[in-house]
């Protein structure tokens, strides 16, 4: 922080970049890169061999597309000057977005800090329709729903648009992030259907080592996520870096006593999800919450997404890694307990909550749930549906058979090169019959 | 006695053994093994390098009969076993010499009856 002495100076100035602020935002933009390749350690854990490496190039993907659609269109629909419910094109193609103070950062890197979110949260959604859904239509989805569904609500909700205005508070994106994931999700498992074996037979994860990994880096990541959302090194980043460390412990105590009491076992998958479901829940609060309520949070959080799960997985609804119930579920409780426990004593940028005796912000944070549900929903299920009028979506049951990894990559996760011939470059030469992968003849692929 | 070997897809051995435990088929042995069947080689392409892939993983079921059981275990794994592809398999029916239960000592037609629920 700067000194007292010259605030004022620096308030009557032109915004200006503060080294500290800048250095702490380039260690959070990292951070909250890497929770894309932790999530595929989360997700690919948590399948079958066969489509590991699919699952976790569903992350990976993001990437890649969803970055460099944010850079090119969607940065400036969420965050350039534009209406209540959509920005402008001033920033498209990065124009204007130089080394000049955006707040007390350069905006190049705040353009950077928050592609890194539009990236996860994409990236989310492709653990409801894992070990199923093709490859390239996936990756199209991924491009529309970021343009359509994530840029318009991050502008709802932190660029200046209608939510922001009536004083919804969402610190880190529980809103934006989870909630629109969490329900997008929902639809899409709906819109896709089951996997053929799904409710048939046992489908097991297969690497819950990597399921633990995935969580305690999708953990560390996750301080740059709800620290850097201060968008500044110092109290507040402390305080939202401080809850962030505390609201998961709680959750992980209560999960492990529920699975405890419910089947005997703390389980590890139930350790890792609970984690993530803690984190989930405090990240709209991080920034409004006392250290104290933040525990709090985190161990009320446990309970919606652990029945959440435990229901859904006696339904037809194959929500493969369960999103809805750890995205959906979990951001709506971190939403709505916001409301409850946000406190200006804590955050005077914020607002009281119910307990600080302001019953409103409960109120105003269900209209934020309700209207990102809404939109999220209806826009996936438009966007699957036109997708699906053009090709189809789902794999077919001989090639999910055979495997995702196999079939839309052409590579095995865990393959030993037994009784492998290698090709070599003069069978490969381009007047030579094109080589192509010849086990789904019947499929489509 | 027939001793039934038979090599199927491993995304299909889940459908086999179901069928055998509708036809009451049971005491099985199941091991992952490699193979070839004349199926079209796969191509996989690791950075620079592209192979193809002529060993396939399968599953390998061994199953000891009595001789009034050989039809009906023959014909659920061809059934379950089957999708219509190059690569789904073989079932063997080989005659068997000897059989011998190592927990009781019985032998041959006793050894390969499962024993009754009730003397588990």
């Amino acid at each position: 922080m700067p000194l007292p002495a010259l605030l004022p100076l620096l308030q009557d100035a032109a915004p200006t970049v503060v080294p500290a602020d800048t250095a702490w935002m380039l260690v959070s933009t990292a951070l909250v890169l890497l929770m894309t390749p932790a999530l595929a350690f989360f997700y690919g854990g948590l399948v079958r061999s066969k489509n590991a490496l699919n699952t976790m190039m569903m992350s990976f993907v993001a990437l890649g597309a969803v970055g460099i659609l944010w850079a090119l269109v969607a940065y400036s629909l969420a965050f350039a000057e534009g209406n209540s419910w959509i920005g402008g094109l001033a920033n498209a193609g990065l124009a204007g977005v130089g080394v000049e103070a955006k707040g007390t950062i350069p905006h190049v890197l705040f353009m950077a800090y928050q592609g890194t979110f539009a990236i996860i949260t994409a990236a989310l959604i492709s653990g409801a329709v894992v070990e199923r859904m093709r490859f390239g239509p996936y990756v199209a989805f991924i491009v529309l729903w970021t343009l359509l569904v994530y840029a318009p609500v991050a502008h709802w909700v932190w660029g200046g648009g209608w939510l922001m205005t009536r004083g919804v508070l969402d610190f880190a994106g529980g809103t934006v992030v989870h909630i629109n994931a969490g329900i997008s999700a929902l639809v899409a498992a709906i819109v896709l259907g089951s996997r053929k074996d799904y409710g048939r037979q046992a489908i097991l994860p297969h690497n819950v080592p990597f399921v633990l990994l995935g969580a305690g880096l999708l953990w560390f990541g996750w301080f740059g996520f709800n620290g850097g959302s201060a968008l500044a090194a110092g109290e507040l980043a402390a305080l939202a870096f401080t809850n962030t460390f505390l609201a998961p412990m709680a959750t992980l105590v209560v999960w492990a006593l529920l699975d405890f009491f419910r089947t005997g076992h703390a389980t590890a998958v139930g350790g890792a999800t609970g984690i993530v479901v803690g984190l989930v829940a405090v990240t709209p609060a991080a920034g409004f919450i006392s250290p104290l309520h933040a525990i709090l949070l985190g161990a009320i959080a446990a309970l919606p997404s652990y029945y959440a799960i435990a229901y859904r997985a006696r339904t037809r609804l194959d929500d493969s890694l369960d999103v809805f119930a750890g995205h959906g579920v979990g951001g709506i409780t971190g939403a709505l307990l916001t409301g409850v426990f946000a406190a200006k004593a804590w955050n005077g940028a914020g607002n009281d909550g119910l307990l600080a005796g302001n019953p409103g912000q409960l109120g105003l944070q269900a209209l934020g749930v309700g209207t990102s549900v809404l939109y999220a929903g209806a826009m996936t299920f438009v966007i699957l549906k036109v997708l699906g009028a053009m090709t189809a979506l789902k794999a077919a049951p001989r090639t999910e058979g055979l495997g995702m990894d196999v079939t839309q990559h052409g590579e095995e996760a865990y393959g030993n090169g037994e009784g492998s011939i290698l090709v070599l470059p003069s069978e490969a030469a381009p007047d030579s019959a094109p080589i192509v992968a010849t086990i789904p003849q019947t499929a489509a692929r | 006695m027939k001793l039934i070997i038979a090599i199927v897809r491993p995304d299909k051995l889940n459908d086999v053994l179901e069928a055998l435990y509708r036809a009451d088929v049971r005491g099985l042995t199941v091991s992952r093994v490699m193979g070839h069947g004349g199926e079209t080689e796969r191509v996989e392409n690791y950075r620079g390098t592209s192979v193809k892939v002529a060993l396939q993983e399968k599953v390998r079921i061994e199953i000891a009969v009595s001789l009034g059981f050989v039809d009906l275990t023959v014909k659920s794994i061809l059934a379950a076993a089957r999708t219509g592809d190059v690569g789904d398999g073989k079932v063997f029916v080989l005659d068997l010499d000897q059989v011998h239960r190592i927990r009781t000592g019985e032998r041959d037609e006793a050894a390969v009856t499962p024993p009754l629920p009730s003397a588990v």
